[in-house]
C-alpha cells in the first residue's frame, strides 16, 4: 500500500517537473518573441511571470525532501528524486535567462534595430528545443534522446562564435552600434547558457537511467 | 572436502572487490536434510569491514552466518560443501579435522534477542575468558572493563557489576552480549540482527558502536533493516531463495544496483 503511494508520488513529481519545464519552454519562446518582434509588453509579461518559474522550483524541492525523509528511497528511485531536484534548478536558471533576455529587448528596442535577427532566433530555437527533448528524456527516461542532446550543444556554441564574430565586426566599423551589438552578445551568451543548462539536465537524465555520472569527464559524451 | 574452484561472480570492470580478506565463502552450500538452504554462494569478508548481508525472509541469511561458527553441527541431517576460509592463515573451517571448537574461539555471535546468562554482568563478560582458563582476577578485570568499554557500556554499569545482567534495558543487554563477544578477542564478529528488538535509541547507540568496532574488529551483520545495512556496512550481499544475487560496495549497491533483483528488493517493489 505504501509503496504505491510511493509510486503515485514519483510519477506525481516527474508531472510537476514536466509542468515546469512546460513553463520555463514558454518563457524562452516568449522572450524570443519579444526581441524579434520588437514587443516591449510582452517582454515585461515574461518578466513578471519569472516568479511562477521560482515557485515552482521550490514547490518541487519541497516534494523532493519529504520523498528523501519520509521514505528513504534507494537505486534508481533515489537517483530519480535526486535528479529531479537538480533539474528543477536549471529549469529555474533557464527562465532567469528567459528574463534576462527580456530585459536585453526592452534596451534594444527603445534603439532602432541594429541588424535583422537570425542566428538569434535560430540559437533560441535550438536551445528550446534542447530543453524539450531534455525533459522528454527524464520524462521518458531515455538516455538516447538524452545523449543526443548533448551532441546538440555543440551546433549552439558554433552558432554563438558565429554571431559573436558578426557583431564585433559591427562594432569595429562603427563605434555607435557597440552598445545595441553589446546588449545582442549578451542575449546570444544567454542563450549558450540556456543549452548549457539543457546539456546539465541530460547528463542528469543519463545518470538517472543508466547510473553513470558523465559530468565533467572528457571526452565529455561517452556515445 | 574437495576444493572447488572459486566461481567468480559476474563482476563489470567499473565494480571493485575487497582487497585485504578476514575470511571468504568459497562455493558453499548447505543443505538441511534434503532440503538445499544455500547455493553455492561465493562471498569474501573484508577485514576491518563491515559487510552486511540482506534478503527477505527464508532467504538464508541467518543459516549462512551461522555456518561460519559451525553452528549447523548442533542439529542431525546437516550438510555443508564448498569451504570458509579464514585468513591469514587460509584454514578452512569446514574442514573435516578443523574442530567446531577451535573455529568458535576465532569467532564471536550476537543474536537477534539479548540472551545475556542469568549472571551478574561481570560474569557474563567473563565468561568467555574463564572457558579459555583464564583465572588471574587482575587479567579478568582488565578485560572485562575492556570489553565493557568497547560495547560503550562501562560508564552505565561500572558500578552494578555484581548486578544481574538481566535486570538491565534491552540496549544495555544486547550491548553485554557484544561486550561478552568482545572479551575473547574475536577476529570475526558474527551479528544476526543484533538489533531487531530494540528501540531506535537503542538501535543508534548499537550503529554507532559497531562504526567505532569496525577498527579492532571485522564484522558480518545480518539484517532485515536495508537503511540500517546502508547506514553502517563498508560492503552488502544481497540473497534471495538460498542463493547470492549480487555483492558490491554498499554505496554502489543501494544507488546503483547491477542486478533488478537487488533494485526490486531495495526499492521496495519485491515479489
Amino acid at each position: 500500500m505504501a509503496q504505491r503511494h510511493f509510486d503515485e508520488a514519483l510519477a506525481d513529481l516527474k508531472t510537476k517537473l514536466a509542468r515546469m519545464a512546460g513553463l520555463a519552454e514558454d518563457q524562452i519562446d516568449k522572450a524570443l518573441t519579444a526581441l524579434v518582434t520588437r514587443d516591449s509588453a510582452l517582454a515585461c509579461r515574461v518578466i513578471e511571470r519569472d516568479h511562477k518559474v521560482n515557485a515552482m522550483d521550490v514547490e518541487i524541492d519541497e516534494a523532493c525532501i519529504e520523498l528523501l525523509a519520509l521514505h528513504q528511497p534507494a537505486a534508481r528511485d533515489l537517483r530519480l528524486v535526486t535528479t529531479a531536484m537538480k533539474i528543477s534548478t536549471e529549469l529555474e536558471r533557464i527562465s532567469d535567462l528567459s528574463e534576462n533576455i527580456s530585459e536585453r529587448a526592452i534596451e534594444l528596442n527603445e534603439e532602432p534595430q541594429l541588424k535583422p535577427y537570425i542566428d538569434i532566433p535560430r540559437m533560441g530555437n535550438l536551445a528550446r528545443m534542447m530543453v524539450k527533448e531534455s525533459i522528454d528524456a527524464f520524462v521518458k527516461e531515455d538516455s538516447k534522446l538524452a545523449r543526443k542532446v548533448l551532441v546538440d550543444d555543440d551546433l549552439v556554441d558554433d552558432l554563438m562564435e558565429q554571431l559573436f564574430r558578426e557583431l564585433l565586426s559591427f562594432m569595429m566599423e562603427n563605434p555607435h552600434t557597440i552598445s545595441r551589438a553589446i546588449r545582442l552578445s549578451f542575449v546570444a551568451k544567454y542563450l549558450e547558457r540556456m543549452a548549457d543548462h539543457a546539456t546539465n539536465i541530460a547528463e542528469l537524465v543519463v545518470y538517472l537511467v543508466e547510473g553513470k555520472i558523465i559530468r565533467h569527464t572528457s571526452p565529455p559524451v561517452p556515445l | 572436502m574437495d576444493v572447488m574452484e572459486l566461481p567468480r561472480l559476474e563482476s563489470p570492470e567499473d565494480r571493485v572487490w575487497p582487497k585485504l580478506l578476514k575470511a571468504e565463502t568459497r562455493a558453499l552450500s548447505f543443505s538441511y536434510g534434503h532440503r538445499l538452504a544455500l547455493k553455492n554462494l561465493s562471498v569474501p569478508v573484508e577485514e576491518y569491514k563491515i559487510t552486511a548481508l540482506i534478503g527477505p525472509s527464508g532467504c538464508g541469511k541467518s543459516t549462512f552466518l551461522r555456518c561460519f561458527n559451525r553452528m549447523h553441527d548442533l542439529y542431525p541431517e546437516t550438510r555443508y560443501q564448498g569451504e570458509i576460509l579464514l585468513y591469514p592463515d587460509n584454514r578452512n573451517i569446514l574442514a573435516r579435522d578443523v574442530d567446531p571448537i577451535e573455529v568458535r574461539m576465532r569467532l564471536a555471535m550476537v543474536f537477534q534477542k539479548p540472551n545475556p546468562f542469568p549472571k551478574s554482568v561481570y560474569e557474563n563478560v567473563a565468561y568467555g575468558l574463564k572457558v579459555r582458563g583464564v583465572t588471574d582476577r587482575r587479567i579478568l578485570d582488565e578485560k572485562v572493563e575492556q570489553a565493557l568499554r568497547s560495547a560503550a557500556l562501562w560508564k552505565e554499569v561500572k558500578d552494578r557489576l555484581s548486578g544481574l545482567a538481566t535486570s538491565l534495558s534491552g540496549g544495555q543487554q544486547q550491548r553485554v552480549c557484544i561486550a561478552r563477544a568482545l572479551a575473547t578477542d574475536p577476529e570475526l564478529l558474527l551479528l544476526d540482527e543484533p538489533t531487531s528488538a530494540l528501540d531506535p535509541i537503542a538501535t543508534a547507540n548499537i550503529e554507532e558502536l559497531l562504526l567505532d568496532l569496525k577498527q579492532r574488529v571485522t564484522i558480518l551483520i545480518v539484517t532485515h533493516n536495508m537503511q540500517q545495512a546502508a547506514r553502517v556496512s563498508d560492503w552488502t550481499a544481497f540473497m534471495y531463495l538460498g542463493e547470492l544475487v549480487e555483492f558490491g560496495l554498499t554505496k554502489q549497491l543501494f544507488t546503483n544496483p547491477s542486478k533488478k533483483q537487488t533494485e526490486d528488493y531495495i526499492t521496495g517493489r519485491f515479489g
